[in-house]
């Protein structure tokens, strides 16, 4: 550090404000140069002079007692109790806060978003499946149509299964999850190297046809549903190459009567 | 109750010079903020009231047009070479007429802090008297923080010299 540099940071190291790092490679420079360290001190008894001896004006009694009465004064004529809130005002408004930080911590604790909840299950099970060799599939194909079969008499519910080699998806295989406090369809979709996994089951309640977007530790998910079926799609892939697989399974599903299978019957094989 | 009152106080008579108009502003700035205490939102209780009075002090000043500083600062007479950038710093040569600041006549520290250009006064009033962190006087003066460290700098630099300076005329 040169001279210029310490006396442009000197006031700051006098004044204790320089980061740590900054402050040693100062001081380091004022051991090794006398002029910059006459300075320092120079300025260091010109603070210690104003500090004790540069008078501090104190409010004399009457200014406290002319702004409490002007205040008075506002209070009597305005009507209103700003400065001193009614104790029962108090009382309440410190129960009602309480009761805001009780709720928001239940909220918290039990009230995460469902969807938020959801996410963690779709990401952990991804990332389990993917943990242990063999535990991704249980049944390794690409073609739909022995894929669907498989999930006769595993699920109640018949998962679409679509052929999407030709853009750029192939079918990897399908096995059974746990999701949601139900057994659920997890089929799985390759794009280049990265991994797709779509979760799959009935809906039961007002579909939401809007696609959602989540990001979550790396991951991209996105989640819609249709008249019959909650879809949960995961993958390392980036947003957009998700999205756009998401976007053939929403085309594919509005486009043919697969969308309306029945539930607990195989669905049609004009699915794929 | 009223807290940091002796603070407002003390701002308002450097930077007014006078007892009465600094009485006069500050009751009339700390009505306001105590009154209009909900308009606080956390953060530091003791900036917000400065930074009112610090306004109701300028407010004051420019109404009255009575800042004119007592000691006229004349950069060539002050300056000890008229060619070197300012950059705040004062330059020194240590001689033995350097003044002896602890013992420092304090009517004549306090005459000549009061002479200091405004902007100056009051960087060293917030740091040297009420003790503020570069932050919160930041906070108060409404400039940047380097900003800060350069009036204080600067501050100090005339400082000195306006002391050396009588110090010399005495001797």
């Amino acid at each position: 550090m040169d001279c210029r540099r310490a006396l442009s940071l000197m006031h700051g190291y006098l004044d204790r404000e320089l980061d740590l790092t900054t402050r040693f490679a100062v001081e380091q420079h004022l051991a090794d140069c006398p002029t910059c360290r006459e300075i320092s001190q120079q300025q260091q008894a010109l603070s210690a002079a104003l500090g004790a001896q540069a008078r501090y004006h104190r409010a004399r009694p009457a200014l406290a007692a002319g702004i409490r009465s002007a205040l008075d004064v506002i209070d009597a004529t305005s009507g209103t109790t700003m400065r001193q809130t009614p104790r029962w005002l108090s009382l309440a408004a410190s129960v009602v806060f309480a009761a805001f930080i009780g709720s928001s911590i239940t909220y918290w604790l039990a009230g995460t978003a469902p969807e938020e909840l959801l996410a963690r299950e779709v990401i952990a099970s991804h990332v389990r499946a993917q943990m242990v060799a063999g535990r991704l599939t249980d049944i390794s194909s690409s073609d739909s149509h022995t894929v669907k079969p498989w999930f006769n008499g595993k699920l109640d519910f018949a998962p679409p299964v679509l052929d999407l080699t030709t853009q750029g998806f192939p079918l990897v295989g399908g096995r059974l999850e746990y999701l949601t406090n139900r057994p659920v369809a997890a089929l799985v979709y390759r794009h280049r190297q990265h991994l797709i996994q779509l979760y799959v089951w009935p809906a039961v309640d007002r579909p939401d046809t809007a696609l959602h977007a989540l990001t979550r530790q790396g991951y991209q998910v996105y989640y819609w549903s249709d008249a019959t079926m909650h879809y949960w799609a995961i993958s390392d892939l980036n947003a957009e190459a998700l999205k756009s697989f998401c976007k053939l399974l929403q085309e594919h599903a509005a486009a043919g009567p697969v969308a309306r299978a029945t539930r607990g019957l195989p669905g049609p094989e004009d699915l794929s | 109750m009223l807290p940091h009152l002796d603070a407002a106080y003390n701002l308002a008579r450097w930077l007014l010079r006078n007892d009465a108009d600094a009485d006069d502003v500050t009751q009339e700035a700390c009505v306001r903020a105590y009154r209009f205490f909900d308009s606080f939102h956390g953060g530091n209780a003791k900036t917000w009231l400065l930074t009112i009075v610090r306004h109701a002090c300028y407010t004051w000043l420019k109404q009255h047009r009575a800042e004119k500083s007592t000691m006229p600062f004349d950069e060539q007479q002050h300056s000890s070479n008229g060619n070197e950038p300012d950059d705040g710093i004062t330059p020194f040569s240590a001689s033995p007429e350097t003044l002896c600041l602890q013992d420092a006549d304090r009517r004549l520290l306090h005459q000549c802090l009061e002479g200091l250009p405004l902007e100056f006064r009051e960087a060293l009033v917030l740091r040297e008297l009420e003790g503020l962190s570069y932050k919160e006087i930041s906070a108060v003066m409404e400039v940047p923080i380097g900003t800060v460290m350069s009036r204080l700098a600067r501050g100090r630099g005339l400082l000195q010299q306006q002391l050396t300076g009588y110090s010399r005329q005495e001797a």
